[in-house]
């Protein structure tokens, strides 16, 4: 029998108007870095064309999420549904203010990598897939900030997670086999956490759309066992986010790959969880935060205290840093835990900061290390003397991260700090300056030992210790790699001093993505319209 | 129905954590290939189980006419289902190679990354 003639008036099924152009935005970032990652999987082998690709598509994912940005902070939350679905049924992408700005840092941040990758990977791990892998690791990355769909949201979770995977055993020694184990198994077991949380979400409220979640869980019957989903959010989040007690994996992997992956890793990894831990349990399930909210401050002062004093035991000046990527991660949970508009304003500044920061203190240890043939904290000294310019770089992101003025991390801790007196948080408040002042001296430590004293471990007072000459540092090939490196080293210094110096137009955009988590009617409304849409 | 399954999903999730609680790599990776089919069973009863009725619209109708089975738990099984065997096999192959070169399966032996007994960072300021 033939298939009768249908024509269905699909209009109350479907969106019918066509997309604004300049709307693509929305997922461009997932269309360059894609067809980015794929010219250059099959570029495998030419190892000198991948970094110009890299760079250039990563140039041009910057300027297309500032023109999202522009577009979000102009026009509000802006929402494209894939296969035109009325919404809650397609996948929506829906970008507010925090989204595209962390989107936005977040391209910058690779931009940097894929320049400094240009001196820091050889030619066997870019044809084993460094620049590859990096691209599409921020498929995964910009998915997760732009992705309005909590299950799509898993999924590039995964793909992020993956390409980590692939970037982490470039090289393939002991020491990387050893940590990706443990950092591959604890983050799969993270994400099926996630997942898991996932479905009984969907079990109780039907939806999974972002914006369509926080009205269903509103609409439930107090006995449903939402709670418990909050509780697996948070744990799934919080391994995501290495918060104290389950953030063993990253001490244990982040010193082993080579130092272009780190840093991206210890800049963008960590802040996804953080994102992902505002999204659910500020934005969606905002009464059963208050609930954890106690839990939360708690993991918060454990998480910067713990990851100070780690930095200060250690002796390996790299595996120093990923405990400095706790420390910072602890102050962004005080700014969740207290849960206001002025807090998370707080959290995403510093999240802001902490992606150029972090990654900029890896490239200095990088290139410190390059520089003395070691990153052992008994071995370096002389550095000042060697390259003052790296010791001017390395103090300055040193003063920011600690959070002194005039750079991007005291702005950041000034608002977290407020916020917390604000709210009735005096201990929250007096932690986040503890730990800074911990982290304080952890940085001047090292600045002390590889910067300032005249050679390694022995050198009498007072004498400069006579360096061999390092063949890297004059090889004609070599230098022309240490240009990107300064590059990307000078791109981040530059840009955290920036937001130190005027921090007006950061502040004003935080402040609107914060408002937009704290109170969702904007991002509901972008999702189903004015009227509020399906029932 | 969803009770049976419920009890049954609880079982498969003590199974694999107490394969995941294991030192033994390769049953911590037995242990997350479980975890991965429980999960994905326990989406699919979130759904509510229906049986053998396909959602599909007759032609005279825009909705389905009576209950159908749910087809979105099984869209989202699928695409975990090939989420988690590919994590899987790179997991599997990671840990052959981990075996290969530390000579180990052993997690509280490999301390290539964190050794023991590290020197300790110099003192004083």
């Amino acid at each position: 029998m033939a298939v009768s003639e249908h024509t269905a008036d699909v209009s109350h099924a479907m969106i019918t108007t066509p997309v604004a152009t300049a709307d693509w935005l929305v997922v461009s970032p997932i269309i360059i870095t894609i067809l980015g990652g794929v010219i250059c999987l099959m570029m495998r082998k030419q190892t000198k064309i991948q970094p110009r690709i890299a760079i250039a598509t990563l140039g041009l994912l910057m300027l297309s999420n500032f023109g999202l940005l522009a577009r979000v902070m102009d026009k509000g939350v802006i929402t494209m549904v894939m296969g035109q679905w009325l919404p809650p049924y397609g996948i929506a992408f829906t970008v507010d203010a925090t989204g595209a700005m962390l989107a936005l840092i977040a391209s910058i941040v690779a931009f940097a990598t894929a320049l400094y990758g240009v001196g820091d990977s050889d030619a066997a791990s870019r044809r084993y897939g460094f620049y590859p892998f990096l691209m599409l690791l921020m498929t995964g990355v910009s998915g997760t900030f732009l992705t309005g769909d909590i299950f799509n949201l898993y999924v590039w979770f995964e793909v992020l997670l993956i390409s980590s995977f692939g970037l982490l055993i470039l090289g393939s020694d002991k020491a990387q086999l050893d940590g990706a184990v443990k950092y591959g198994i604890l983050n799969l077991i993270a994400t099926t956490l996630f997942l898991i949380a996932t479905g009984y979400l969907y079990g109780l409220v039907g939806t999974l759309n972002m914006a369509d979640i926080p009205r269903s869980v509103a609409a439930l019957p107090n006995h449903a066992p939402i709670t418990t989903v909050a509780m697996l959010y948070l744990l799934a989040f919080a391994m995501k986010a290495a918060a104290f007690p389950v953030n063993f994996w990253l001490p244990a992997s982040y010193h082993t790959p080579r130092i272009a992956v780190a840093g991206v890793f210890a800049g963008l990894l960590t802040k996804v969880g953080i994102y992902a831990l505002m999204r659910t349990m500020v934005m969606l399930l905002p009464v059963h935060h208050a609930l954890l909210a106690h839990v939360l401050a708690v993991v918060a002062v454990a998480t910067m205290i713990s990851g100070a004093l780690g930095a200060m035991a250690q002796s390996d000046l790299r595996r120093a840093l990923g405990y400095l990527v706790i420390s910072s991660i602890g102050s962004m949970l005080a700014g969740i835990a207290v849960s206001t508009a002025l807090s998370l304003t707080g959290t995403i500044l510093y999240a802001i900061h902490s992606i150029i920061v972090m990654t900029g203190l890896y490239f200095v240890t990088g290139m410190a290390g390059r520089m003395s043939g070691t990153f052992a904290l008994r071995e370096l000294g002389g550095l000042y003397g060697k390259s003052p310019l790296l010791a001017l770089a390395f103090i300055i992101l040193a003063m920011s991260f600690s959070g002194l003025p005039p750079t991007s991390g005291f702005w950041a801790k000034v608002l977290l700090v407020d916020a917390s007196l604000k709210s009735d948080w005096p201990w929250l408040a007096g932690s986040i300056l503890v730990a800074g002042f911990l982290t304080t001296i952890a940085l001047a430590r090292i600045g002390l030992y590889a910067f300032w004293r005249g050679g390694p471990e022995g050198t009498p007072d007072g004498t400069a210790f006579a360096y061999a000459e390092n063949a890297d540092m004059t090889a004609p090939d070599v230098t022309a790699a240490y240009t990107g490196m300064w590059l990307a080293l000078g791109l981040l210094v530059g840009l955290s001093l920036f937001i130190g110096l005027a921090p007006d137009g950061l502040v004003a955009i935080a402040k609107t993505g914060a408002a937009g988590l704290v109170d969702p009617s904007g991002y509901i409304g972008s999702v189903f319209g004015g009227t509020g849409g399906h029932p | 129905m969803e009770a049976g399954f419920a009890v049954l999903i609880g079982f498969i999730f003590a199974a694999s954590i107490y394969l995941m609680l294991s030192r033994q790599l390769i049953r911590i990776l037995l242990g997350i290939s479980i975890l991965g089919n429980a999960v994905n069973l326990l989406i699919f009863t979130a759904g509510r189980l229906e049986r053998e009725v396909p959602p599909v619209i007759p032609d005279s109708s825009l909705v389905p006419v009576g209950a159908t089975a749910n087809p979105l738990p099984q869209a989202l099984i699928l695409t975990a289902i090939v989420i988690s065997f590919s994590f899987f096999a790179f997991l599997l192959v990671l840990a052959f190679r981990t075996y290969q070169e530390l000579g180990t399966d052993d997690a509280n032996e490999m301390r290539v990354a964190e050794p023991k007994g590290e020197a300790r960072p110099p003192m004083g300021y």
